[in-house]
């Protein structure tokens, strides 16, 4: 019908260039696209992680940065975590996306994303034997426990005093436990676990209180399934 | 006495406690349930379109090569061909209902409506490229009836008016669809609501309780999603077409993705540029499912009644059952949501100390 013989030769030049045009439209660009960001990521996340991880994490994580990132310039904000359900329903919801962004910034690139992500890494058992000179991973159990310190510690003062404790349980609690009754939980929990008596956990003392729990099973999350 | 007391106000709060949420927040972050409904489904093996490749690299010449004659064949083959046929379509409805409905009311108008509407309808499927598969039609909704079905994009409306004649419930639009539904509902009783009407729930209610009455109305086809999802799941089934009474008949459509992408992300794409990835896929190939009509039972309500048509059309149709509002591709979570989870919280927090434990070192997760 369409490409049926005539005699013009201008027709079928047309139809050529009208059957060649999608053709370039496809290949250039975004056909390829996808390929390009990514290697410059692979090589900058290796520095995170002691071991090396596999190209097809990164490339997952990739496309879940990309999924999340609705504004597409290469950063997520607050609000492209907020959009997640799980998340957002998280009593510690806002805490876990603030751990995300650097002091004072609201935008986070696939680095700062892959380098946060990198604490929940689970410990490897051929890790622990790794040279020892070399910088501490991110997902070592110190580092995870500093990455939990961090999250009650608010203003950064290497201690977590009676009112960030309070915020921490009135987050999780929500309305439901009266003011007396959680200060009295938050008062106890410091006694416990304060040993130089300055009513504020040190991060020394963070480390005693929970040098029987197993962190690094329950701050580890498997990257794929 | 006093003893007892300070058992009352403690309570076994563990540093611990924050790691529980702090993985699931992490988890959710890394892969969640939710938004990634609302994005095409990936496929585990390459189907020859870009669209459906994620990570798409580049693997070899042979396979280039293929895509490439993939690519001549769907846009300047096939795509001209749909155009064509969905253009005959669209103005034969319009030009036909327009003509039906000119005619007084009657049996001979019913009839000729219907004749008209299936076979545009037809025509259109024709123009995507359609294969359907019907199953058990002797479960075919009937007159009085409301359809239900998962809502996966606009084509899930013709697919069904292939087989069989409904009356459509929407929201007024502007432009070609305007003038397509101004026409077809001189020829059928459709409802179509003003945009406004739509938030008037109590008017919506009221005007379908009137269509479901008269048994000589063709039933009504509604999709409680409210919203798109990718075909992998249904999501929570909105219970207003379930307070309205009558006989439910559910549906259920599977798109098969290995020929085309049905899904309709509405926020990434228009409706022209989808309709343009639909016409240039491969085929629309899908199976629908007629399930047996399900009635309201005296003790149940308009939620659990409509989660258990969702279960019912969810196990026929492969999917997945969420209990998460379709809605939340556009809107925030509700804050009920994390007060409950604050509750459960709270719960664990206060039982423990009743029980009298004193203060354990480690939680069992």
């Amino acid at each position: 019908m369409m490409f049926c013989g005539t005699e013009d030769p201008f027709g079928q030049l047309g139809t050529a260039v009208l059957a060649v045009l999608p053709l370039s439209f496809l290949c250039t660009g975004r056909a390829w696209g996808a390929e390009k960001p990514l290697a410059r990521h692979a090589n900058l996340s290796l520095s995170f992680f002691s071991s090396s991880v596999s190209h097809s994490q990164i490339t997952r994580l990739y496309s879940r940065f990309t999924s999340l990132d609705k504004g597409e310039n290469g950063t997520l904000s607050r609000e492209d975590f907020q959009r997640i359900p799980e998340l957002a329903i998280n009593p510690l919801g806002d805490r876990i996306i603030n751990a995300f962004f650097p002091e004072g910034e609201d935008q986070v690139n696939f680095r700062g994303f892959m380098r946060t992500l990198a604490h929940f890494r689970p410990i490897e058992d051929n890790e622990k034997s790794k040279d020892q000179n070399g910088p501490e991973p991110l997902n070592s159990r110190s580092n995870k426990l500093h990455f939990a310190f961090r999250l009650y510690d608010l203003d950064k003062d290497d201690k977590i005093s009676r009112d960030e404790l309070l915020q921490v349980l009135r987050m999780m609690v929500g309305v439901n436990i009266s003011d007396e009754q959680l200060g009295s939980i938050a008062d106890r929990t410091i006694q416990e676990a304060d040993q130089d008596g300055d009513s504020a956990i040190s991060f020394a003392e963070f480390v005693k209180v929970l040098e029987k729990v197993d962190v690094e099973q329950k701050m580890s999350i498997r990257f794929l399934h | 006495m006093e003893k007892e007391i300070a058992l009352l106000h403690r309570a076994d709060f563990e540093f611990s406690h924050i790691f529980y949420f702090c993985r699931k927040g992490f988890e959710a972050i890394v892969e969640d349930e939710v938004t990634q409904r609302f994005s095409s489904e990936e496929l585990l093996s390459w189907n020859l379109l870009t669209r459906t490749n994620v990570n798409f690299h580049y693997i070899s010449l042979r396979l280039t090569v293929v895509w490439v004659i993939g690519v001549i064949v769907r846009y300047c083959f096939l795509l001209p061909l749909r155009f064509t046929l969905a253009a005959i379509g669209i103005t034969s409805m319009i030009v036909g209902t327009t003509v039906v409905g000119q005619l007084p009311n009657g049996s001979v108008k019913n009839y000729l409506s219907e004749v008209v509407h299936l076979t545009c309808s037809r025509i259109l499927v024709r123009a995507l490229s359609g294969t359907i598969h019907y199953h058990n039609k002797e479960n075919r909704p009937q007159k009085g009836g409301i359809c239900v079905a998962n809502h996966t994009s606009p084509i899930d409306a013709i697919i069904l008016t292939n087989d069989g004649c409904y009356a459509m419930v929407g929201q007024v639009h502007g432009g070609l669809m305007g003038v397509i539904q101004r026409a077809t509902v001189k020829a059928c009783p459709h409802v179509w609501f003003e945009r406004s009407e739509i938030k008037d729930r109590h008017l919506v209610t009221k005007r379908l309780r009137e269509h479901v009455a008269d048994k000589s109305k063709l039933p009504i086809l509604i999709f409680p999603e409210g919203t798109c999802i990718n075909n992998t799941s249904v999501m929570m089934f909105k219970k207003g077409s379930f307070e309205i009474g009558g006989t439910i008949y559910p549906v259920a459509i599977k798109y098969d993705p290995q020929f085309g992408d049905a899904f309709w992300n509405s926020s990434k794409y228009n409706i022209v540029s989808y309709l343009l990835r639909i016409m240039t896929s491969w085929a629309i190939v899908c199976n629908v499912w007629y399930l047996p009509p399900m009635v309201r039972k005296e003790d149940e309500d308009a939620v659990k009644f409509a989660n258990r048509v969702r279960s019912a059309i969810a196990r026929q149709g492969g999917l997945t059952e969420l209990p998460w509002d379709g809605g939340l591709k556009r809107a925030k979570v509700k804050d009920t949501f994390k007060e409950e989870q604050q509750k459960n919280y709270s719960k664990m927090l206060v039982r423990n100390g009743s029980v009298g434990s004193l203060s354990a070192e480690t939680e069992s997760d």
